[in-house]
């Protein structure tokens, strides 16, 4: 089944929205990325698989600079966002965050009302003038994460209250609240069970009408799912990058179809 | 779900990430501005803390110094002799003495006028100094002895500034004119400042002494304090952690002895001054002042301390120990005994060490049983006296001395921290090394 | 010492105890230590502690029980004829006890004989003389009933001290007798001294409970006291603060008001410098520190905290006070009489407590996820809008307890005010005025000559009890909020 669907899914060209090249990560001594190069394009869903510790967290991070929080992490080469350097002296990663937005692997709602979870974001970027502005924003956004209907009547109870996949929904809601351009994902469903992860599949599908939508993922599965372009990322080096339906039926790499078929990994 | 697919992407606002905009310049101002106010929160805190110990260092120091006269004399066997049958014997030894510094001064090229009363003024009684040195010490007289006698305190403070020509008024403790007897002394050299060793290893003195002020016995009583708080407190606390972290069972009176230990630490230490006063002197009649009372009410006030850092250090003993021990067929007791508390045993000495400086510098609930205003003029007699007689500790003498009327104690007092800084340096630094050199990690 | 002979010769009596039971045991084994229940040193252990433990255990009680039984036999026999107008049967009491320390020490010296010590027809004068003579305070003539009152006391005490010394040793004794009675190769020795050792463990766990049951009593009973001498409405609702002295001329008044006022205000004034500064320390040393700057700083920071509070005092009394009045006294801008004021104090145990606020609030600011600040980053907030707006709102409880911690520390804190603060107790809102506060006045009232009877010497456990109540209720408050905080995030 999931074949046909890859076969059957349209593989349209579309412009380049991140342009990695020579991309190589040091956390103190450890050489973490090796000599990465990936064109990642708009309004696609790019997923990331490989095994454990093979870096697709660690390149994620670097896209909008969540690395610089770490002190010991070092990053080299050239990430270009629509053909800026993300890593230029002049670029506030401030900016670059508004830009690309996360959604990390655990939910995690600030504790804080639902509504204010979502407004937090386009509070501190100035993009609401009046609260009715920030009302609609809000309502865009959670309409946009999938859950409006199931918070409307509740908007200013504490998001931690939320289930987990409700909770992670919020998390998407409030990260596209910010009107990113890119969304990363750090494994988004590996907290969540089957039916949440479902949900939040779905929801990403819809979103890769907006946004260039890049997902880490240890899941094979849900990467064939939702992705249209696949990388698979083994010992810090990027194996194969190439159409999702190519890279799952017909790997060039012999690791990658080790991988694949459950040998390694 | 069709939401997102049902409105049209927005158009974007095409922005470039080089060129920062207004708002976010904005932004990073206030995150400069919130920064400082961190460093400057920490710079000001350290700030206090190097005023705090220049002001110790400053006012402390003059304490370990004292002004004496040091004057190189010589008696013979015959006017020993002859002030031994005069009438006023001592005043005859105050007149050789002072014919002697008069020769000194005049070899110096100096003359000044003074007289038996400005040196008493100075020196207080050096005739009597004198008579019983060489009393004692028969063997001396014809040679020349080196003698090294204190100057009075308003002397000594006008050598570290307390008393100054403008401020001084004459009086019977000191006269303008004597001011330039010392001026001229110390021209020569006969007047100097020395190592203070009275202050070191000395009593307390009385209100009107501040010059023979000592903390030595003061030393002594906190050591003999600090005995019973350590001799008291480090097995009960460990019993009592080595109970509660590992044969306790969750039960009602376990979160009420859990509720207690940490309400404990934080009873202001006045109130087990309180408890001190009431039951150990007036319910059981221990006597006031001793060392034994201080030491009761001080090991009350650290045994909480020591059985929460007790604890956590049992605590940081992984169980697979425990299980280690109990796999071979030990009981839960040996392999407490056995196993757990020699690994922990670094984190309790070092938790103990740190209890004990807390106690040490410890003042209000001694202020309670009775250990201020006491004035400890020496040594106790005795390893038993120690713990049960009358004694001043450290912090207590030092606010005795603060309390006191006159200025020159304040000197002393400041000495008197400087020296309880010390020992607390040390038993820390004694913590840390300890920390550092058996700190594990599992 | 003949306590310090006394546990020895117990101690004696159980080493030797254990080094029977000990060979007992292997004898009953045959020699082979295989055959026994347990190791052989349990074997004495168990014998050792049945002697030791209920011996010292006597002897500790009889040591608190003793005094109050020939306190109270001694009592009884003084006429009331010879408590004296405005004083007590207590005080009384305590001429007794100090007229027979005074007999007891100046036999010692040898001032005194035995003899005469004891003889009942003594002249008083010559007692009186020959107890100056040896040094002893007395504070007035030793009257008849009170010689003869210290007479007996001696007596009944050295009786009481020789039956005990007796009695422990037979227990000790008997213990060893008992212990090595049921030493065989069979008897599980170990059992029973684990089963020993543990109800150790226990007395000194609740050794806690005691010492907080001993503070209870001693403030409840003296409160009490000093309520049946001292209107309750007049302690609690008085505003002025005038004891008199020595107890005995005029009535006091001893209204709270003023003192809990010079209280709180010179622990707001703590406050005031103390959160602020401690609470952006700590967020600078958790946020944006690197790792060098922290490890210097903290522990630094945390030397404010491990300074004894007399050098604060002296700090304020000898530094601050006269700096602030340069500046504020009458040659600054007037408004300072002196140097010892709220100001001074108040200044100074907030530099005190910077380390209380900023090293709890780390902690507290350390537990907030990692996941709640990439959040905020992902969302592009810079480093200080996420710690406004994510991280202290998340950690809002814990610090609320970190400062109520630290206010419990200042409305407690003795030697800085007793320094620093004045000794006139007045209700007044200039910062600059010298006020006092009720740690203050508990020194005060209980280090004077007054009488331990009078309400000018009670009020200040009546003091302590507020301060008690107080300081529990804000420590419990704390602890409950921290511990429900912490349990949040684990």
């Amino acid at each position: 089944m999931n074949d046909m669907r890859i076969l059957e899914r349209k593989v349209a060209a579309n412009d380049i929205k991140i342009s990695a090249s020579n991309t190589q990560v040091y956390y103190g001594d450890n050489h973490a990325i090796k000599d990465v190069s990936i064109e990642i394009e708009d309004k696609t869903v790019t997923a990331f698989i490989g095994p454990s510790g093979c870096g697709k967290s660690t390149f994620l991070r670097c896209l909008n600079r969540m690395n610089d929080t770490i002190d010991i992490c070092r990053v080299e080469g050239d990430i270009l966002l629509d053909g800026e350097d993300i890593y230029d002296k002049r670029v506030d990663p401030v900016q670059l965050r508004a830009k690309v937005g996360m959604v990390f692997q655990k939910p995690n709602p600030f504790p804080k009302s639902i509504y204010d979870n979502i407004a937090y974001g386009p509070r501190i970027h100035g993009l609401a003038n009046s609260k009715a502005d920030l009302d609609v924003i809000v309502e865009k956004s959670l309409r946009r994460g999938a859950i409006w209907d199931e918070v409307k009547d509740r908007l200013h109870a504490p998001g931690t209250g939320l289930s987990g996949g409700q909770q992670q929904r919020l998390c998407i809601a409030r990260a596209v609240a910010t009107e990113p351009e890119v969304l990363l994902m750090d494994e988004p469903c590996s907290a969540l069970d089957p039916i949440a992860t479902a949900q939040v599949e779905e929801l990403i599908d819809e979103l890769r009408v907006s946004y260039s939508v890049v997902i880490v993922t240890h899941s094979m599965q849900q990467a064939a799912r939702v992705s249209q372009k696949t990388a698979f990322f083994h010992l810090g080096n990027l194996v194969e990058y190439g159409d999702t339906g190519q890279i799952f039926t017909n790997p060039k790499d012999p690791r990658t179809e080790s991988y694949i078929t459950g040998r390694i990994g | 779900m069709t939401d997102a697919t049902a409105q049209s992407p927005e158009p974007r606002k095409q922005s470039s990430l080089i060129s920062s905009d207004a708002r976010t310049a904005k932004r990073n101002a206030a995150e400069k501005r919130f920064r400082a106010y961190g460093l400057t929160a920490i710079l000001m805190g350290l700030a206090f803390l190097v005023v705090l110990f220049v002001s110790i260092v400053r006012s402390g120091m003059p304490a370990f110094t004292r002004t004496v006269v040091d004057v190189e004399f010589v008696l013979t066997q015959e006017q020993f002799d002859a002030s031994e049958k005069e009438l006023f014997k001592t005043k005859a030894y105050s007149n050789l003495f002072i014919a002697e510094l008069q020769d000194q001064l005049t070899a110096s090229g100096l003359s000044i006028d003074f007289d038996a009363k400005a040196i008493e003024r100075l020196l207080g009684k050096v005739g009597g100094t004198l008579r019983e040195h060489y009393k004692a010490n028969a063997a001396d007289l014809g040679k020349p002895v080196q003698f090294e006698l204190a100057a009075s305190s308003r002397v000594d403070g006008y050598f570290k500034g307390r008393v100054s020509r403008d401020t001084l008024q004459d009086s019977r403790f000191l006269m303008l004119s004597d001011l330039d007897l010392v001026d001229a002394l110390e021209e020569v050299g006969i007047i100097k400042q020395a190592f203070n060793w009275t202050f070191v290893t000395g009593a307390d003195s009385g209100v009107d002494n501040p010059g023979g002020a000592g903390i030595g016995a003061s030393v002594v009583g906190s050591f003999f304090m600090m005995i019973v708080v350590l001799v008291l407190s480090l097995p009960i606390g460990v019993a009592a952690s080595i109970y509660l972290e590992e044969f306790a069972p969750q039960n009602r009176l376990t979160d009420l002895i859990e509720v207690n230990i940490s309400n404990l630490a934080a009873v202001p230490s006045i109130v087990f001054g309180i408890l001190g006063l009431a039951v150990f002197i007036q319910f059981m009649h221990l006597p006031q002042s001793a060392p034994l009372v201080g030491g009761l009410v001080l090991t009350l006030m650290t045994l909480p301390t020591i059985i929460i850092s007790t604890r956590a250090s049992l605590k940081s003993v992984p169980p697979s120990i425990r299980d280690a021990a109990l796999g071979v067929g030990a009981s839960k007791m040996q392999a407490v005994f056995h196993h757990v508390l020699p690994l922990a045993m670094p984190g309790i000495l070092t938790g103990t060490i740190i209890g004990l400086a807390q106690a040490l510098g410890e003042t209000a609930p001694l202020l309670l049983i009775g250990m201020v205003g006491f004035v400890a003029r020496g040594y106790p007699e005795g390893i038993v006296a120690g713990f049960t007689e009358a004694n001043s500790a450290m912090p207590a003498q030092i606010y005795t001395w603060a309390a006191r009327a006159d200025v020159s104690f304040y000197e002393k007092a400041w000495g008197g921290i400087i020296v309880l800084l010390a020992f607390l340096l040390t038993m820390n630094i004694i913590a840390i090394i300890l920390r550092r050199r058996f700190e594990r990690r599992w | 010492m003949p306590l310090l002979w006394l546990t020895l010769i117990v101690l004696a009596i159980a080493g030797a105890g254990y080094v029977l039971g000990r060979s007992r045991a292997l004898a009953s084994a045959g020699g082979d230590s295989r055959h026994l229940h347990s190791l052989p040193s349990y074997y004495g252990a168990n014998v050792a502690l049945k002697s030791v433990v209920p011996a010292i255990g006597v002897m500790i009680l009889w040591l608190l029980l003793q005094p109050l039984y020939v306190g109270s036999q001694v009592s009884g026999t003084i006429p009331d004829s010879a408590v004296a107008e405005g004083s007590s049967r207590s005080l009384v009491m305590a001429e007794v006890r100090r007229t027979a320390d005074g007999l007891k020490n100046a036999v010692a010296l040898g001032e005194m004989t035995t003899e005469f010590a004891t003889d009942p027809d003594a002249d008083l004068a010559e007692v009186t003389q020959s107890l100056k003579d040896a040094g002893q305070i007395v504070t007035a003539d030793v009257t008849q009933d009170i010689l003869r009152g210290a007479q007996k006391y001696r007596a009944m005490n050295a009786t009481g001290y020789f039956v005990m010394s007796g009695l422990v040793i037979l227990i000790a004794l008997a213990g060893v007798f008992f212990g090595l009675r049921e030493t065989q190769k069979e008897f599980r020795a170990r059992n029973v001294v684990e089963a020993g050792l543990k109800a150790i463990l226990i007395g000194a766990a609740s050794i806690a409970i005691l010492t907080t049951v001993g503070i209870v009593l001693s403030l409840v009973f003296n409160t009490l006291e000093f309520f049946r001498l001292y209107p309750f409405m007049d302690f609690f609702f008085g505003t002025k603060w005038a004891p008199s002295f020595s107890g005995r001329g005029g009535a006091s008044d001893l209204g709270i008001l003023p003192l809990l006022w010079g209280t709180f205000y010179i622990s707001i004034v703590a406050l005031t410098v103390a959160v602020p500064i401690g609470l952006f320390a700590a967020i600078y040393l958790s946020e944006y520190a690197s790792p060098r700057l922290r490890a210097v700083a903290k522990p630094l920071l945390e030397v404010l905290a491990g300074i004894p509070t007399i050098v604060y005092g002296l700090f304020a009394l000898l530094t601050v006070g006269p700096l602030l009045v340069k500046f504020f006294g009458d040659d600054g801008l007037g408004w300072m009489q002196s140097g010892t004021a709220v100001m001074t104090a108040g200044l100074v145990m907030g530099v005190m407590l910077i380390p209380f606020v900023s090293s709890l609030s780390d902690d507290i600011i350390n537990a907030v996820p990692q996941a709640m600040r990439d959040g905020s980053y992902g969302l592009g907030a810079t480093q200080s809008e996420t710690i406004r707006q994510v991280v202290l709102p998340a950690a809002l409880p814990g610090i609320v307890g970190a400062i109520l911690l630290a206010a419990s520390r200042a409305i407690g804190e003795t030697m800085i005010v007793v320094l620093g603060a004045g000794a006139a107790a007045r209700l007044s809102m200039n910062p600059f005025d010298a006020m006092t506060t009720v740690t203050a006045k508990i020194v005060s009232q209980l280090t004077g000559d007054a009488d331990f009877a009078s309400p000018e010497a009670l009020v200040a456990f009546a003091l302590g009890m507020t301060l008690f109540v107080l300081t529990l209720g804000l420590n419990v408050l704390a602890l409950y909020i921290v511990r429900k905080y912490r349990e949040q995030y684990e």
